[in-house]
């Protein structure tokens, strides 16, 4: 049994632990957090042999640099176009190595992208909240929040040097620019110029974006009658529209309920990639009918599944 | 009665039984997220009630929209199963001033003595009726009209937990220091979030809650050992 411990020497904000989310407690106000994009996090974990949904850690454009103090341990980066320096060489994202003591290994923003998961082969220990470590930000419950100077430990750390490779990011999880939606549950609180705005008009994401949500610049959004609507519950995905007619993608730590009318609803297949946009990148939303969007969730998970079970595969 | 579906995504249906908050409508939303849990439909992955509806969510690889409703309409159609009335719990309250810094504009803007408002929120008969916005905030109906205010045309920031909060017909016991714009009448130290692995949150939905008041003593000492 072999413990490897790290020093976090820089951690910007938006740095934290996350499993694969907390399922099945919206009902107590417990969205699912877990990571932004799930598709680069459950790559990492299997890339160096770890379950998919194992505590893995979330990293911000911000980046983070981290100190290998003792043991060693195979490590995979994984999510948008980050660049790494790990002990003296520079590489892309997308790749599994070893850290060893005394070793350095710096995370930063690169071409796209914002966020990448830093995998570490064995058990990461982190706080434990309603069965998981995924962080829910807005409270702080769960794995929490990494900052410089913290300690990250590896029970049961693993050198796997068969499982280093890289293992460049598939198409379907590259973001586009588009994300296909399905209209409602409430657009017909909005008037109908509202819809047309969404649909064809030019959006972007403003600097107002955390794990909670990201706020849309783009045409204003009239309301109907909506200010008055009961409260009720939402879902990562959830195109909100406050009063001023300004719209926020719900993400992860989403709020569970909400009194704005919700005009449309990303598919989740397309949100690990939409999430992975930044602010001021284009985004435009293409309306699919749920029946459509029932197929598209199909074809993803045969893509997804297929080629995340390629990894789990040593070299 | 309002019966409607509405498409969240590919993977939820949004259940809608009625337009306006009531106790009848929340009744029905009760009933049917029972009877879902009673007989679960394949593919089910949560149901989440709101105040005049449910979030059905479900694995779209396994079922469809389609598919959910017609579970949904079958069991709307069955008696509704036993259990209806929920569980009694209690939360203790001390509405000492410092504790409750709006008690007296409540009091101000009803026409009422402190003493009177404290008597009538004792005396309110509550059910939670969702959980909503943040771990724990569970929404309780019941506060008495004698003492049902909208909310502050502004939010107040660094509302502490446990702050016993009201607004219209409702009711809420704070689980995280947060903005509020509800009236904060008092401090409990009962906590929502128990720290029970087997019991995690203090309330089903659907449960009936008794408000207790306790001395600043009991809820100082209260506070210490729930820390």
């Amino acid at each position: 049994m072999t413990t490897t411990r790290l020093r976090v020497t820089f951690a910007g904000p938006h740095v934290s632990y996350q499993d694969g989310g907390r399922l099945g407690l919206m009902r107590f106000g417990v969205p699912e957090s877990g990571p932004m994009d799930r598709t680069a996090h459950a790559a990492a974990n299997l890339a160096i042999g770890n379950p998919a949904e194992a505590t893995a850690i979330e990293v911000s454009p911000a980046g983070l640099t981290v100190e290998c103090l003792e043991g060693g341990v195979t490590f995979a980066v994984a999510g948008g176009g980050f660049v790494m320096d790990h002990a003296g060489t520079r590489a892309s994202v997308w790749e599994a190595r070893t850290l060893r003591a005394g070793e350095t290994l710096q995370i930063r923003r690169g071409h796209w992208g914002s966020w990448t998961y830093l995998a570490l082969a064995g058990e990461v220990q982190a706080p434990v909240w309603l069965g998981h470590t995924a962080t829910h930000t807005t409270s702080g419950f769960g794995g929490g929040l990494l900052a410089t100077g913290a300690e990250i430990t590896v029970e049961d750390s693993r050198i796997e040097p068969a499982r280093e490779r890289s293992f460049p990011c598939p198409v379907f999880a590259r973001p586009t620019g588009h994300a296909r939606i399905v209209l409602g549950p409430q657009h017909h609180h909005l008037q109908p110029e509202a819809i047309t705005a969404l649909l064809y008009g030019a959006h972007q994401l403003s600097d107002s974006y955390d794990r909670m949500g990201v706020r849309l610049r783009g045409p204003t959004l009239p309301m109907r009658d909506a200010l008055s609507i009961p409260s009720e519950p939402i879902v990562a995905g959830s195109i909100q529209v406050a009063g001023d007619g300004v719209a926020t993608l719900l993400l992860r730590d989403h709020q569970t309920t909400g009194g704005y009318p919700k005009i449309a609803t990303v598919v989740a297949a397309d949100l690990d990639r939409t999430v992975q946009l930044r602010p001021r990148s284009r985004i435009a939303f293409d309306a699919v009918s749920p029946e459509s969007a029932v197929r598209i969730a199909r074809l993803h998970a045969r893509q997804r599944e297929a080629w995340l079970a390629t990894l789990s595969k040593r070299r | 009665m309002t019966l409607r579906f509405a498409p969240v995504a590919e993977h939820a249906l949004l259940v809608e039984l009625g337009e306006t908050i009531d106790d009848a409508t929340s009744d029905r939303v009760v009933a049917l997220d029972r009877a879902l849990a009673a007989s679960p439909p394949p593919g089910l992955r949560e149901v989440v009630p709101g105040m005049v509806n449910l979030l059905v969510d479900f694995d779209p690889i396994v079922t469809d929209h389609r598919e959910i409703e017609a579970a949904v309409r079958a069991c709307l159609a069955r008696p509704a199963p036993e259990g209806r009335t929920g569980g009694l719990r209690e939360v203790e309250i001390c509405y000492d001033p410092d504790l409750g810094p709006d008690l007296s504009a409540v009091a101000e803007a009803k026409g009422i003595s402190v003493d009177d408002v404290i008597a009538a929120h004792l005396g309110g008969d509550y059910t939670v009726r969702m959980y909503g916005f943040t771990p724990g905030y569970a929404y309780m109906s019941g506060t008495p009209a004698a003492i049902q205010l909208p909310r502050k045309p502004a939010a107040i920031r660094g509302v502490p937990a446990g702050s016993v909060i009201i607004a219209g017909p409702q009711c809420i016991v704070t689980t995280l220091l947060m903005p509020a714009g509800w009236w904060v009448i008092g401090r409990s130290p009962t906590r929502i979030l128990t720290g029970d692995e087997d019991r995690p949150f203090l309330f089903d939905v659907g449960d009936h809650v008794r408000m207790r008041r306790i001395s600043r003593e009991e809820y100082e000492r209260k506070s210490a050992e729930n820390a």
